[in-house]
């Protein structure tokens, strides 16, 4: 406990004393994401977030934009353990067989209303494994996705934006 | 230890022991090619002689050439930095050979998975339930690396028997194969007997993308990208190891400025995993400030990475002959602050986590791996060396890490806190081993090499940071892949898993799990 309240004092908030550049963009996408987040979705946008294949890269991404430096909870989006409590799906890899199954379970045991984001290359048409005998490709064929977020794997910071250009033009369509 | 050695050591405990042939085409291979009548004595005698377990055991399809089937099982001598391979020709009609699962745990499943990707039958394997081809969605009797394979499957599905304990009061939990957490796909089905586990049974392969096949036919220059996808999260690694077998293919040997990169960049991947590990294990007692902090550190780890090579994850550095890259005066500068930095962070981050009671009691003697299962299962890399195995590729084929210095660090009790200890000393060490390479390069060096492509086919292996990868990979005359067999620690440390957890609760098998991350993608390939 010592350790803990001597660090906690000496460094303040963690996040403004790591030197580690921290763009100033993520506070001003974040920024404008919690509003979006606030007005759309009544405070929170829940994620599920479904592996079906991929070489892990992108949760590690994933995981990433979660972390105190990019902390995308704050701006109200955050990750659940349940698909029932879910908004969002967020997919990543490219189908596997033997998870087609469990990724439209998943699916289902959304509430109403809910979306399917993709995450990453390999989600969007197979990226590098499309040829293979045992992976599904996109998975737009099997889910309705309304969002893709680019990348192999796609940074913390491109994840935070493409949300954000996302959850904007929703808001106004 | 040369071919005339190895065989009368072999002769001395099976007597009827000969060779058709016997090969040592790299300095630090030895390939015997036996007949299949003698294949399994001569293995359990290497086994004996080696006191090596399994290291890999894969097939071939060499019908199209000689008509057989090609089967190799590799065991490694550490004593002389040797890996050791004994090939046989297996004739393709109802191929089969004995199996050593019997005798040697740690080919029960190569064995399965021949079974399942050549139809090749390992005789006497009592489990040939299939590992990555599952029951429910792949008909039996379609083997997908066979070189005749099309992508037409056919038959009737089946089901998965999973093996059940019975009697009064034990009740199985099922996990999976989707997680509460941000994490890759696995079924785990936990018997237990009130509150302890008596029998994890895991049925993994649901991350399975046919990696191995879509090596087939590649040119394996270009090929190298693709090994970056493989796992992820030992990205440089995997890439490493398959560049390191191109090489030996290709007569290139790549030393000095560009061996010293590929150590820096390989300690930076170890570094980032295990101060994730560490985070992960605060997290999953519940210890969320260590876990912040270490997440802090693995961001600042890898915002360094992508400062030095623009990528993250370290992709796109390593080629068939060395790196795309070097280090100027200026990111050598800003590695060294950002270490002298990250080590102070780390420091206070150790001293919270092992001053803490609580922490301390959630992790001493839980998900205990003895040194003996770990031994018998063929556990590797940093789980066997937290159970008190030396087993380290950095320590018997040193290379660049000879002059480093490098020091094998290893644990005895073989526990969540050992490997939680593994990684703290390997960590610091990586830090270390970064700045002794830094001062070694000397800029101005060439740092790669054009390959010529030709037909063989060689081991690459690395210590990656959850142990060694390996790829064992073979050539045509144009340099178009054959066959790429990979082998991740996480294949055969899986199973270590399953006997740590026995004994403990269900609610420490997080943390248990996590002390050994192993890679779901890696296994699954
Ligand atoms: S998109 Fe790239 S990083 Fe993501 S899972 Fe696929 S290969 Fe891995």
């Amino acid at each position: 406990m010592g350790h803990i309240l001597k660090n906690r004092i000496l460094k303040g908030v963690m996040t403004r004393h790591i030197d580690l550049d921290l763009p100033q963009e993520i506070e001003l996408c974040g920024g404008e994401l919690l509003q979006i987040i606030q007005g759309t979705f009544g405070r929170s946008l829940n994620i599920r977030e479904v592996d079906t294949g991929s070489c892990e890269a992108c949760e590690s991404e994933i995981i990433s934009a979660n972390n105190p430096i990019y902390d995308l909870q704050r701006f109200g989006v955050s990750f659940v353990a349940s698909p029932r409590h879910a908004d969002a799906l967020l997919v990543t890899g490219p189908v596997s067989k033997n998870m087609l199954v469990a990724l439209k379970k998943t699916y289902q045991a959304m509430p109403e209303p809910k979306f399917v984001i993709t995450c990453g290359d390999c989600a969007f048409d197979g990226g590098v494994f499309k040829d293979s005998y045992y992976v599904e490709g996109a998975v737009n064929k099997i889910l309705p996705v309304v969002l893709h977020i680019p990348g192999c794997p796609p940074s913390p910071l491109m994840i935070i934006r493409v949300l954000l250009s996302f959850l904007k033009c929703r808001k106004y369509s | 230890m040369v071919c005339s050695e190895i065989i009368l050591a072999v002769k001395k405990l099976f007597p009827q022991f000969s060779v058709i042939s016997c090969e040592e085409n790299y300095a630090d291979e030895l390939i015997m090619k036996v007949t299949p009548q003698i294949f399994k004595e001569a293995c359990l005698a290497l086994h004996k002689i080696l006191l090596s377990s399994v290291v890999m055991l894969f097939a071939l399809d060499e019908r199209e050439k000689t008509g057989k089937f090609v089967v190799n099982c590799v065991f490694l001598n550490l004593r002389q930095s040797k890996w050791i391979t004994v090939s046989i020709d297996i004739p393709s009609e109802t191929p089969y050979f004995d199996s050593l699962a019997q005798n040697m745990y740690s080919s029960s499943f190569f064995e399965r998975e021949i079974w399942e990707m050549f139809g090749i039958e390992p005789k006497g394997n009592p489990d040939l339930r299939r590992l990555r081809l599952h029951d429910e969605v792949w008909p039996q009797g379609n083997f997908p690396l066979r070189k005749d394979f099309t992508k037409k499957v056919e038959g009737s599905l089946g089901e998965y028997k999973f093996s059940r304990v019975e009697g009064k009061g034990i009740f199985e939990i099922p996990v999976g194969p989707v997680h509460a957490g941000i994490i890759g796909p696995g079924h785990f089905r936990f018997s237990v007997a009130g509150e302890p586990i008596i029998n994890l049974e895991q049925r993994l392969g649901f991350t399975h993308r046919g990696v191995e096949k879509l090596f087939e036919g590649r040119n394996c220059v270009e090929a190298i990208r693709f090994s970056e996808c493989v796992s992820g999260d030992a990205a440089f690694a995997h890439s490493l190891a398959f560049a390191l077998a191109c090489e030996k293919i290709c007569g290139v040997s790549v030393s000095g400025e560009a061996a010293y990169l590929r150590a820096i960049f390989l300690e930076l991947e170890r570094m980032y995993n295990h101060v994730n590990d560490i985070g992960g294990i605060a997290t999953d007692v519940g210890f969320s400030f260590p876990a912040a902090l270490s997440a802090i550190i693995k961001e600042g780890i890898l915002q360094l990475n992508e400062k030095l090579c623009g990528s993250r994850y370290l992709k796109k550095i390593n080629l068939v002959g060395g790196v795309s890259l070097n280090l100027d005066e200026n990111k050598k500068n800003s590695t060294r602050i950002f270490l002298k930095n990250i080590k102070y962070d780390f420091s206070e981050l150790t001293k919270i986590l092992f001053s803490s009671v609580s922490f301390m009691d959630r992790v001493d003697s839980t998900g205990v791996l003895k040194k003996k299962t770990a031994k018998d299962i063929g556990v590797n890399g940093l789980a066997a060396r937290a159970s008190g195995i030396p087993v380290d590729l950095r320590k018997y084929f040193p290379g660049v890490y000879k002059e480093a210095g490098f020091k094998m660090a290893i644990e005895e009790s073989g526990d969540v806190l050992a490997r939680l200890r593994m990684r703290v000393s390997e960590f610091k060490e990586s830090c270390r081993l970064i700045e002794e390479f830094l001062a070694k390069l000397k800029n101005g060096e060439k740092i790669n090499f054009s390959p010529v492509l030709k037909e063989a086919s060689a081991l690459g292996y690395v210590e990656a940071w959850r142990g060694p990868v390996l790829y064992w990979l073979k050539t045509d005359s144009r340099g178009l892949i054959e066959r790429c067999k990979i082998v991740d620690a996480s294949f055969c440390n899986w199973q270590g898993l399953s006997y740590a957890v026995l004994g403990n609760i269900v609610p420490d098998f997080p943390v248990c799990n996590k002390s050994f991350d192993l890679s779901y993608s890696g296994n699954d390939l």
